[in-house]
């Protein structure tokens, strides 16, 4: 069944007669297919494509079911986040970089204000219970995002059940988001100098609840996937990538873990006091997607034991400040949950405008003017759920970014998939694609 | 570096706190004199070692805020890469990309690229920094040293027209085929209309007041 395509008409490439299918009468396609010499086809999957994790655009050359070139297309997603927060002081910065990896945002806020922050040459003088509140929501994040990856990631190769089960994990976690931050995503709560409040009442004991929830549903997942044959067969062998693949590739993350390589920013280059938590690095050395699969397991579990640890700190440093004690760069107001949401609290409000003329002036400069960062640049990295999240900070010393750049782990694993799909079968460079779990949110930028 | 005229960054907002006039250039970070510390004087005499060119291709050494930035000459990129790949005592085996920075107002260096290096084995990070004319944007492409530099090459391409010679295939990645520009230049417009909210109008952001 071909229809006219307004880009190319059937004669008009060079490449080949062309095809367009909108569904529906397969067989008639297959005889037309069929009726040509050519054996070699190219399939253009997405980038609107249910199995492509968001807007990825996959040129795949065939012979047969066999890949023989297979070409990534991305930019679909681009938004220009770096060019904007060129526009904006250090602090909106957050906002924005959020917004990249949608699954993370955790870590891009992390990321980048660790980045200001050494460039400050603050780093020493964050708060120790804003670095634990750090901790802590990363690793919620990390269970988050890897839930994600696990329930699509099994959706897309046909299991459906896991998907049901990883998005209700998911939820429990983005509830204590919401309860923190008063967002379930792209919160821009990690700020430079801290975090944008301290945690609400009662937060440690949900979380602590939801921890203990969250141990025992992670087994349903656990049951229907592990050992699974079908799971298995599907998985096992697919995506091959190995260590030297994967070091020339710049690949990090669970891709580069399921070669047996136990390389992670949080054990090889701590930040945020990850040095004083008990946590394994988890690897296989299968180098396919099943190991991949294995290792997003494992981790949630470290997460869990992480997060427990924090909230044990947490604990301990109530009432300590969350936020950086020079007023020329920590966040004047404090905010709080009022019957329209989050904003400024009343207490800060009632400060600025009856009681404080220099409380008022202070706030109006620090949020229109920003503060300003020296001179110089910095790279600063945290071990994302995809792998090193690196950040690039240039300032010429003015209240806003020169110039922000992000090393997206998605971005840089996806270069990979020619290694992992060539020579093998079109249905399985879903796996491979699935086991980096790509976010194109932070791909395109 | 680059240069600030006024207090606010921006012409035709009205510059009321009398610094309209004021013309201030930022400094850039110089460069440094041994020792380096931490583990980048071991770094710098290990390459000197094993590249006996060093000399005439680092133009300067800067440590600054506990990183060590290594700029070099473009000519001398691919070799000093290949060198600090290969040598047992350096191994930075892995490369995190590519990142390219515009500085408009630094004549005849208009253009940076910056490569942040990883060293898995020594667990260590320096950081490459090339300057490149804008009237003659070419860097030899990494490409073959670290296969994972394909996709930053192209992004730095796309983003500030930086041509990287012998790329496998050098091409635009973020933005369409067709797309005239590279946004990521200073030059380039940042685009915005301007917001009108509850009867008041505030500007586009490119055109808002930047405090300097």
């Amino acid at each position: 069944m071909t229809t006219h395509d307004s880009y190319a008409s059937a004669t008009d490439t060079t490449e080949g007669r062309v095809y367009s299918v909108t569904g529906g009468d397969w067989d008639s396609l297959v005889t037309e297919i069929g009726q040509t010499k050519e054996e070699r086809v190219v399939v253009n999957m997405g980038p609107q494509h249910p199995s492509t994790h968001g807007v990825l655009r996959l040129v795949l050359e065939l012979e047969g079911e066999t890949i023989t070139e297979a070409r990534a297309g991305i930019g679909y997603l681009h938004t220009g986040i770096e060019k904007n927060t060129e526009y904006r002081t250090w602090t909106q910065g957050v906002t924005f970089v959020t917004r990249m990896d949608y699954l993370a945002p955790i870590f891009n806020e992390t990321a980048y204000c660790l980045g200001v922050e050494k460039l400050l040459g603050i780093t020493s003088d964050i708060p120790e219970r804003a670095s634990e509140i750090r901790v802590l929501m990363m690793e919620l994040n990390r269970i988050s995002s890897h839930m994600v990856a696990l329930g699509t990631g099994a959706l897309e190769l046909g299991a459906l059940s896991p998907m049901i089960f990883a998005f209700r994990e998911r939820e429990k976690v983005l509830d204590v988001f919401e309860m923190v931050s008063g967002l379930r995503m792209n919160m821009a709560y990690v700020r430079p100098g801290g975090v944008a409040q301290d945690l609400p009442k009662g937060a440690i004991t949900k979380i602590r609840e939801t921890v203990k929830e969250l141990r025992h549903n992670f087994k349903d997942n656990e049951k229907l996937l592990v050992g699974n044959t079908i799971w298995m067969m599907r998985t096992q062998g697919i995506g091959y990538l190995d260590l030297a693949g994967c070091i020339t590739l710049g690949i990090t993350g669970p891709v580069l873990r399921s070669t047996g390589m136990p390389w992670d920013l949080r054990k090889t280059d701590p930040y945020c006091g990850y040095e004083n938590y008990e946590f394994d690095i988890v690897t296989t050395d299968t180098c396919d997607v099943y190991g991949r699969f294995l290792i997003r397991m494992q981790e949630l579990e470290q997460s869990l034991r992480i997060i427990e640890q924090a909230c044990d700190k947490l604990d301990k440093s109530e009432g300590q400040p969350v936020m950086v004690a020079d007023k020329k760069i920590a966040w004047p107001s404090q905010l709080s949950v009022g019957s329209d949401g989050i904003g400024n609290s009343l207490d800060h409000i009632r400060e600025i405008m009856g009681t404080s003329m220099e409380s008022l002036i202070h706030h109006f400069k620090l949020v229109t003017e920003g503060f300003r960062v020296p001179v110089g640049q910095v790279y600063a990295a945290v071990e994302s759920p995809r792998g090193e999240t690196g950040v690039h900070l240039v300032s010429d010393g003015g209240t806003r970014p020169y110039r922000v750049h992000f090393r997206e782990p998605s971005f840089n694993n996806l270069q990979a998939t020619s290694a992992m799909a060539e020579g093998g079968m079109i249905a399985d460079v879903i796996g491979a694609v699935a086991s980096i779990d790509p976010v194109m949110g932070g791909v395109d930028r | 570096m680059s240069e600030t005229i006024g207090a606010f960054g921006t012409s035709g907002s009205g510059d009321t706190s009398g610094f309209g006039g004021l013309v201030r250039s930022a400094a850039s970070v110089g460069s440094s004199e041994r020792p380096y510390g931490s583990y980048f004087d071991e770094v710098t005499d290990e390459l000197e070692r094993a590249y006996p060119e060093f000399s005439d291709a680092i133009e300067k050494v800067v440590v600054d805020r506990g990183e060590l930035t290594l700029h070099v000459k473009r000519e001398k990129l691919f070799d000093t890469a290949m060198k600090l790949r290969d040598t047992q005592s350096l191994r930075f085996e892995v490369c995190l990309g590519v990142n390219g920075v515009h500085y408009p107002e630094d004549k005849s260096r208009e253009l940076h690229a910056v490569y942040p290096l990883l060293s898995m084995t020594h667990n260590r990070r320096i950081r490459l920094e090339v300057s490149v004319p804008d009237a003659d944007p070419h860097l030899p492409s990494l490409v073959e040293v670290w296969a994972g530099n394909n996709w930053h090459e192209r992004e730095t391409w796309d983003m500030f027209g930086i041509i990287f010679d012998g790329h496998p295939g050098l091409t635009r990645i973020l933005m369409p085929d067709d797309w005239p520009g590279h946004p990521q230049r200073k030059d380039y417009p940042l685009g915005g209309i301007p917001i009108e909210y509850k009867g008041a109008t505030f500007p586009a952001p490119s055109e808002r007041r930047s405090y300097q």
